[in-house]
């Protein structure tokens, strides 16, 4: 692992932020080459390019606890997703997972997350095969089936014989079949319809109480956030810029790019509101803007934010990258 | 005779108000299949007002986008109009020839789909397909064309709007493409927009840029916009009415604030119930229970009884027709915008 950073004010080191952690993860950051082939660049005189997806991150998932980790696309988001379970291999930092925990993911897609040539029940009893060999399997994916809202007859059946909705449950009980005690969802409801996407989130969430699950639950979605997460990070062009309790958050945000979002979320409650829309896009992740990379969008910018990167400092009970929070 | 007092009745915009720009009645699309008619839209009636903006949501498979190609008149075969008029100002749609429907479609219509790019030709430079859609629809000069597709970008809110013109589609980002493409449907000036799913491909920061600019644009131009979405909050921040379509029928229409605080129909409040808010605390959602049902399978009477909680008797064999209800605590004129269609609110009907 690579020291942080030269900075006194990096504030959250392991041993005090990270005590009953599941997983945690320290100053991860992966760095995609992007450059043009080889050829290219002898001939174009092209440069290098390297795209710093995730920048630093640091963050806990608590044991029976749901992060979520926000952001628009291009965050970083799924790539630490799949960094966390070993997906994608780090360019730098570290994931620590406590002693015997079990991990799975949950992916946003339903139709590709299946071999559709495989019967329910054997995409089911899949991972268990592997982490409990000497189980009934057949009793386990009935157990399963049930337990996801499905029924014991389903277990002969392919994929396509079912809704999105009930495909993800199928992809919860295949989740479930190793009896993990972390899953990784990322994006598990936005291919799904709003009527189903509630079933789904109330599904998850109920088990995640009833089983003691730890959750890291990923989403550009800020209401589906707040519905299922305790703590919430939220992610700009790969930098983690405010972790905070999800009322915390929601009710208070701190960082003038969280500020931004919660602003620009619809909301069924305020009718016709007229709020000036936010202000620029997201730059591009390659050439990210010096210092503070959402200061050309900040409405609080100062000349510091321009040339100094901040760094996360706590801010009451909550953390936040910013030089002008307060 | 039945038809008279069948004739479902539509949502009339405020007294007072100028006739609608789009007046859709009793439309019904089929396509014959093997296994049978599907009727993906089964007797909608709406109309939109100049310069409203009327969201229509449903859930996947309800009939949304296909109520906007058959406005559009870009159903595809065997899919036809199977029954009723759409009426754009003076002019019925429904009995155009197709030479005649291409000088309407882009002209007097304008469109806004989900993906940007299925409206513009990666070879073309932005600029010269604005050009060339401007020229075709008011007969200008390439010069006066040019000017025109620039103070058209300027107005959508594309920053240096002049050098952006020679760009190719590709070297925009998302937001800004739509941006493109709404130009492109305002490059006719029409009447009327259709937009499906315009932000639904979009990061919620640039999503609420462009429903701005479109809420701008529609009072500025008095354009009516159908505005096709599933998403509860676009419509609640965006649309002055509601429409709630359900297996291709309509089970409540009205303005949006009322909509959102007293529903009447069970599905409409079963949809607001399930989305999550940013403002909401730790609740259970409510979920309705069930799928929407598949064309090949909808349910007699009332499509949506098998999953309702309130259904009666009536529910299971006759269809309930959209009917005038009077909001609570509404004023009488309110009663004429909100019309539900549901056995629980119609008792009169419920009776014969």
């Amino acid at each position: 692992m690579t020291n942080p950073s030269e900075t006194a004010t990096v504030a959250p080191t392991p041993e005090t932020k990270f005590a009953e952690d599941i997983v945690s993860v320290t100053q991860l950051t992966k760095v995609f080459d992007v450059s043009k082939p080889w050829l290219n660049r002898v001939l174009e005189g092209a440069p290098q390019q390297h795209l710093t997806a995730v920048n630093e991150v640091s963050f806990g998932v608590p044991a029976r606890g749901v992060y979520a980790l926000v952001g628009e696309s291009g965050s970083g988001k799924s790539t630490i997703g799949k960094m966390l379970v070993g997906l994608l291999p780090p360019t730098s930092g570290t994931v620590t997972v406590a002693p015997g925990v079990r991990m799975q993911m949950i992916f946003q897609s339903p139709f590709a997350s299946m071999n559709p040539r495989w019967r329910v029940g054997d995409i089911i009893a899949e991972p268990g095969r592997v982490t409990h060999p000497d189980r009934d399997h057949a009793k386990r994916i009935n157990e399963l089936l049930e337990m996801v809202g499905l029924s014991a007859a389903d277990s002969e059946k392919y994929p396509h014989e079912f809704s999105g909705g009930q495909r993800q449950r199928i992809a919860v009980a295949r989740a479930l079949s190793p009896e993990p005690s972390f899953i990784v969802c990322d994006e598990p409801t936005s291919a799904l319809d709003v009527s189903v996407q509630a079933q789904v989130l109330n599904l998850m969430r109920d088990l995640q109480r009833d089983l003691g699950l730890a959750y890291l639950f990923i989403s550009h979605d800020l209401s589906v956030v707040r519905y299922m997460a305790d703590r919430v990070g939220v992610l700009y062009l790969g930098r983690l810029i405010e972790d905070a309790a999800k009322d915390d958050l929601f009710d208070n945000p701190k960082h003038p790019y969280t500020q931004m979002l919660l602003e620009a979320a619809p909301r069924t409650d305020t009718f016709g509101r007229d709020v000036p829309p936010p202000i620029g896009e997201i730059p591009n992740s390659i050439t990210p803007p010096s210092g503070c990379a959402f200061h050309p969008r900040c409405p609080l910018a100062t000349e510091r934010c321009r040339t100094e990167p901040p760094e996360m400092r706590h801010l009451g009970r909550r953390l936040v990258a910013c030089h002008e929070a307060t | 005779m039945t038809q008279i007092e069948r004739a479902p009745v539509t949502p009339d915009v405020d007294e007072g108000a100028q006739a609608p720009t789009l007046s859709i009645r009793n439309l019904t699309v089929e396509i014959p299949t093997r296994r049978g008619l599907l009727r993906p839209v089964d007797d909608i009636s709406l109309d939109i007002a100049p310069g409203e903006i009327l969201g229509l949501v449903g859930e996947s498979g309800a009939g949304k986008s296909m109520t906007g190609s058959a406005v559009i008149g870009l159903i595809e075969r065997p899919g036809r109009i199977a029954g009723g008029k759409i009426t754009l100002g003076a002019t019925e749609l429904t009995s155009l020839s197709e030479a005649e429907m291409r000088k309407v479609r882009g002209k007097r219509i304008g469109m806004i789909f989900q993906d940007p790019m299925a409206s513009l030709n990666p070879l073309k430079r932005i600029g010269d397909t604005l050009i060339e859609t401007i020229q075709i629809h008011l007969g200008l000069s390439r010069e006066e064309a040019r000017t025109r597709a620039l103070s058209l970008l300027n107005d959508v809110g594309i920053p240096a709007a002049e050098s952006r013109m020679d760009g190719y589609p590709h070297e925009f980002s998302g937001g800004m493409r739509q941006r493109v493409v709404i130009a492109l449907a305002l490059a006719g000036e029409p009447e009327l927009i259709i937009a499906d799913e315009p932000t639904t491909a979009l990061d919620v920061s640039v999503q609420a840029q462009i429903m701005a600019e479109l809420k701008r644009l529609c009072r500025e131009r008095g354009v009516a916009i159908l505005l096709i979405t599933h998403d509860m909050g676009v419509i609640a921040e965006t649309a002055n009415r509601i429409a709630v379509l359900y297996a291709g029928r309509l089970c409540e229409v009205g303005r949006v604030r009322e909509t959102f605080e007293e529903p009447w129909h069970p599905y409409t409040r079963g949809l607001m119930q399930s989305t999550p808010s940013t403002i909401a605390g730790d609740e259970q959602l409510q979920q309705i229970p069930g799928a929407m049902p598949g064309l090949t399978a909808i349910p007699s009477g009332c499509a949506f009884h098998p999953r309702c909680s309130e259904h009666l008797n009536a529910c299971a064999t006759q269809r309930p027709d959209l009917t005038r209800v009077r909001q609570s605590g509404g004023t009488s004129d309110d009663a004429a915008t909100h019309s539900v269609a549901c056995w629980l609110h119609t008792p009169e009907q419920s009776e014969s």
